[in-house]
């Protein structure tokens, strides 16, 4: 679970202003001017992106998260009122509203994860980290959390960290990710033993191949 | 029209019906905890579900619009188990603190569970908690008690316009919260009190005082605003435990602002209960109500009429006005004035002075402009009004005054009443839309008319009115409207009690419940008779007191705004030695030899419906007859200027009472500071 929005917590930057300013006014384009409460998602995003941005350059580095200031900010862009930027932000899990890490490792350990090991997965990471679900590293660099279904359980049991998907886990692979990732080296998204996308184990396969096999054809 | 069938009653509704509502037509109650009338359908409490032939599962009749030959079951045991089930959700995480809850007896979720519930629970696990918000000094939070219907937050957003509670989280986290602890600032959030349908929001002054079922409830009318607003005094013995709404749909709605619910701990506080007499040392000492009586009788007498000035303030009834004119009658002085200081009208066309498109025709308007008050101050329910006309049409609104936060879109033209003028001549902007518009109206505020210039400034806003079709015969449409911030003036400019005299040169001053700061301004060598029921700045100069009665301790008839007639009723008894105001003129008018013919309150009323027939017409929108002005009035260069007071301070009850001063500090003189640090 996400940790709480604490709006007065000491971490709390005082300032925030968006960078990009010709993104959010592409934003702000996609909706009709009397509807731009929309844009409060993609907003809320491209806020969450900007602290990820200055947050890898950092000497302790931090992952992407949403400050108060922001969520002020974005509702002085569109014109409605804080608490309404706040009901959208605490609503979403995939907003955060505290600092994490730059790695945001989110373990699935939902039943179909589950039953192919996720328990294992999460006590590698744990174990790996140093650090127990919901806890950042001391370098700043993970903090892994337990969420709900991720919706690639044909590639269970799997992780995402960031915005990528790790699928065919196994607490030795796990182990490798993160040390990989600790170390700067390059990981390989998707399925960690080669599938592509969530084709058979064996191979890609065809209603005809099954036909075949079960000599119906 | 839809025709369907409820529990097998056939019934024709309009389109767009709901079931819930439909159902209600034809008298079936449905349970709910969620909808509310006057709010949007968010259909998140489940209570009313449904059974709709065809439907696979219950559906939620709030939300369902009535459909042409839909056959609805609201008994059947499909329902029933529905709701039972719905109730047992509900109450999982709901405390069991019934017999220390001030909803108790009045609470709907114990109503219904009682109604429609589950005898037990089959619910083990612990029960979640949640942290209380601070809302300020009026609303009190349990906020484990919740079940999170949202009504508050609706109510905020859409009637008040302050949207400042918010839905947070998700899921068994979920929450009502302003996130950073701050009060609710809007002048109506004691209604959210009401509309909590559990004790999650309760009346913080109230808190543990009384039981529902211990009080007397007293059906009467509201006189700190011009509006009237209908309230319910609720007293236990001889103290006034609290004040609610009434629902007048042409009035108040079921709202009232915080001003009126609230300020009734002024009404035990400071008050004047016993006859005083200034000593010979200058002290206030008590005295006999024979004593008091004789020396003003004396005093009354002793000086010409010409050199006697009467003033009644702003929370004068019609009773008290009219045997107050009958002892300035009989002792010929010309020098009496009920309105506001400073205010002079000419009364000889009531249609000028009063609300003609009424209080509810401000929701036919598609323009609006206001001038020379705060609508959210003067009358809080107005301006809910004007709100819920622009959610609907999006109309046009524009402002001459100081600039304020309405709670929806306002040009502000400026402060400068010069600006008036303009409008007729502008040709782009609001002027333009506003001469355009079918069914334009103006506002102008008693606060723009307490002016040296206010005579001129009410002419020329008449003649602008005529000008641009405010005035529309065709159409049966009527849009002047003066918006007065006092209960008593309305029946004072009916009884012409309008008279521009300077205090400072009356000898003998007899002032009823006058308190306004103009009182200060009265000559020291001159004898003040303060009758009134509070010790404020009235009683402060006073050399004799004549103690009297408050709104809630007499039987009385009053003149809104729009001119219409509203009957109150007495709810409890006023303290010590005090009176009906009319009983002490009529008492004083005995000493001076000059006994009204009335001394029973029927015959007082038989007196009030001889002069002013009208007010006879209890509760009826007067016809506002219509005199085209003569003359044009010329504007002078005038700022408005707001009074200080504000709306928390602004009258001697508001000024006794200790929740009014919290809220004056907590939501006048906090962002204040803040804003100045």
């Amino acid at each position: 679970m996400k940790p709480k929005f604490e709006p007065n917590a000491e971490y709390q930057p005082k300032d925030f202003s968006f960078k990009n300013k010709k993104k959010v006014d592409e934003i702000l384009a996609r909706y009709p001017s009397n509807q731009a409460r929309s844009a409060i998602m993609p907003l809320l995003d491209l806020a969450q992106r900007q602290v990820g941005e200055e947050g890898a350059k950092a000497k302790t580095p931090y992952g992407g998260w949403i400050p108060r200031a922001a969520m002020d900010e974005i509702a002085d862009v569109v014109g409605q009122p804080p608490i309404k930027v706040y009901e959208v932000a605490t609503f979403y899990s995939m907003y955060n509203l505290a600092p994490v890490g730059k790695y945001l490792v989110q373990c699935c350990t939902t039943t179909p994860c589950w039953l192919r090991g996720s328990a294992d997965i999460v006590k590698a990471c744990e174990k790996e980290l140093g650090a127990h679900l919901g806890e950042t590293t001391e370098d700043g660099l993970f903090t892994a959390i337990e969420v709900e279904c991720l919706g690639a359980c044909v590639n269970a049991p799997m992780v995402q960290i960031n915005d990528d998907y790790y699928e065919d886990l196994t607490p030795e692979n796990m182990t490798q990710i993160l040390k990989d990732l600790k170390e700067g080296k390059k990981v390989s998204v998707g399925s960690q033993q080669g599938r592509r996308g969530s084709m058979a184990v064996e191979g890609p396969t065809t209603l005809e191949d099954l036909a075949k096999k079960e000599k119906v054809v | 029209m839809p025709k369907l069938k409820i529990n097998g009653t056939e019934v024709e509704v309009e389109n767009g019906t709901s079931i819930l509502q439909a159902a209600e037509q034809v008298g079936y109650e449905i349970p709910r905890f969620c909808y509310h009338d006057r709010l949007s359908v968010p259909a998140n409490c489940r209570m009313c579900l449904v059974e709709v032939k065809g439907a696979p599962k219950p559906v939620a009749s709030c939300a369902m619009a009535a459909g042409d030959g839909m056959e609805v079951e609201t008994e059947s045991d499909v329902v029933k188990k529905a709701r039972r089930g719905v109730m047992e959700m509900l109450l999982i995480n709901h405390p069991l603190d019934c017999p220390i809850c001030d909803q108790g007896g009045e609470c709907d979720l114990q109503d219904q569970a009682m109604g429609y519930g589950f005898d037990r629970s089959r619910y083990r696990e612990s029960k979640r908690a949640v942290p209380n918000k601070d809302l300020g000094p009026l609303i009190k939070t349990i906020m484990t008690r919740c079940i999170q219907c949202t009504r508050c937050v609706r109510f905020g957003e859409e009637v008040a316009g302050t949207p400042e509670l918010g839905l947070l989280n998700r899921g068994e986290d979920v929450e009502i919260g302003t996130f950073i602890e701050k009060a609710v600032t809007t002048e109506l959030s004691g209604n959210m009190i009401d509309i909590c349908p559990v004790g999650a929001l309760t009346n913080k002054p109230y808190a543990y005082k009384a039981r529902p079922w211990e009080l007397t409830k007293t059906e009467t009318i509201d006189v700190h605003n011009g509006l009237g607003s209908n309230i319910r005094v609720d007293s236990r013995g001889g103290e006034v435990m609290r004040v609610l709404p009434r629902l007048h749909e042409d009035v108040n709605e079921e709202w009232i602002d915080d001003r009126t619910r609230f300020s009734y701990d002024g009404l035990k506080k400071r008050r004047l209960d016993r006859p005083y007499m200034r000593n010979a040392k200058g002290k206030l000492e008590e005295c006999s109500w024979e004593d008091a009586l004789s020396l003003c009788a004396t005093r009354l007498q002793k000086v010409p009429a010409s050199k006697i000035g009467m003033r009644a303030g702003g929370l004068c009834v019609v009773e008290d006005l009219v045997a107050f004119k009958d002892l300035a009658d009989a002792l010929d002085v010309k020098h009496i004035s009920a309105v506001p200081h400073g205010m002079m009208l000419s009364t000889a066309s009531r249609g000028h002075y009063i609300m003609n498109s009424g209080i509810a025709g401000v929701e036919n308007a598609d323009a609006i402009l206001i001038i020379g008050f705060n609508p959210r101050h003067d009358a809080a329910l107005l301006n809910a009004r004007i709100r819920k006309t622009w959610l609907e049409k999006r109309i046009p609104i524009a402002m001459i005054g100081q600039e304020i936060d309405l709670g929806y879109p306002c040009e502000y033209l400026g402060n400068n009443l010069k600006e008036i003028d303009k409008i007729g001549s502008a040709r782009s902007g609001f002027a333009k839309e506003f001469k355009s518009a079918e069914k334009p109206l103006i506002l102008l505020g008693s606060e723009a008319l307490q002016h040296k210039d206010g005579e001129d400034i009410h002419k020329a806003t008449v003649a602008l009115a005529e000008k641009i079709g405010v005035i529309n015969k065709d159409n049966d449409w009527n849009g002047f409207n003066v918006v007065h911030a006092h209960a008593a003036t309305t029946a004072a400019l009916d009884m012409g009690l309008v008279s521009d005299f300077d205090l400072k040169k009356s000898e003998v001053v007899y002032l009823l419940n006058a308190d306004s700061k103009v009182v200060e301004t009265i000559s020291k060598d001159a004898f003040v008779i303060y009758q009134g029921h509070h010790g404020d700045r009235g009683a402060h100069r006073a050399d004799v007191i004549l103690p009297g009665s408050a709104f809630t301790e007499k039987d009385f008839l009053l003149v809104n705004t729009e001119g219409r007639v509203q009957l109150g009723k007495r709810a409890v008894f006023a303290p010590g030695q005090a009176k009906e105001d009319w009983r002490i003129l009529r008492a004083l008018s005995e000493k001076l030899n000059k006994t009204f013919s009335y001394s029973s309150h029927y015959e007082l009323r038989e007196r009030i419906y001889k002069e002013f027939s009208e007010y006879q017409n209890v509760d009826v929108l007067p016809e506002g007859e219509w005199v085209s002005a003569s003359s044009n009035g010329k504007i002078g260069d005038v700022d408005i200027k707001v009074d200080t007071d504000g709306f928390y301070l602004a009258n001697s009850i508001c000024r006794a009472s200790n929740t009014m001063h919290q809220c004056y500090e907590e939501f006048i003189l906090k962002p204040l500071n803040e804003k100045a640090a």
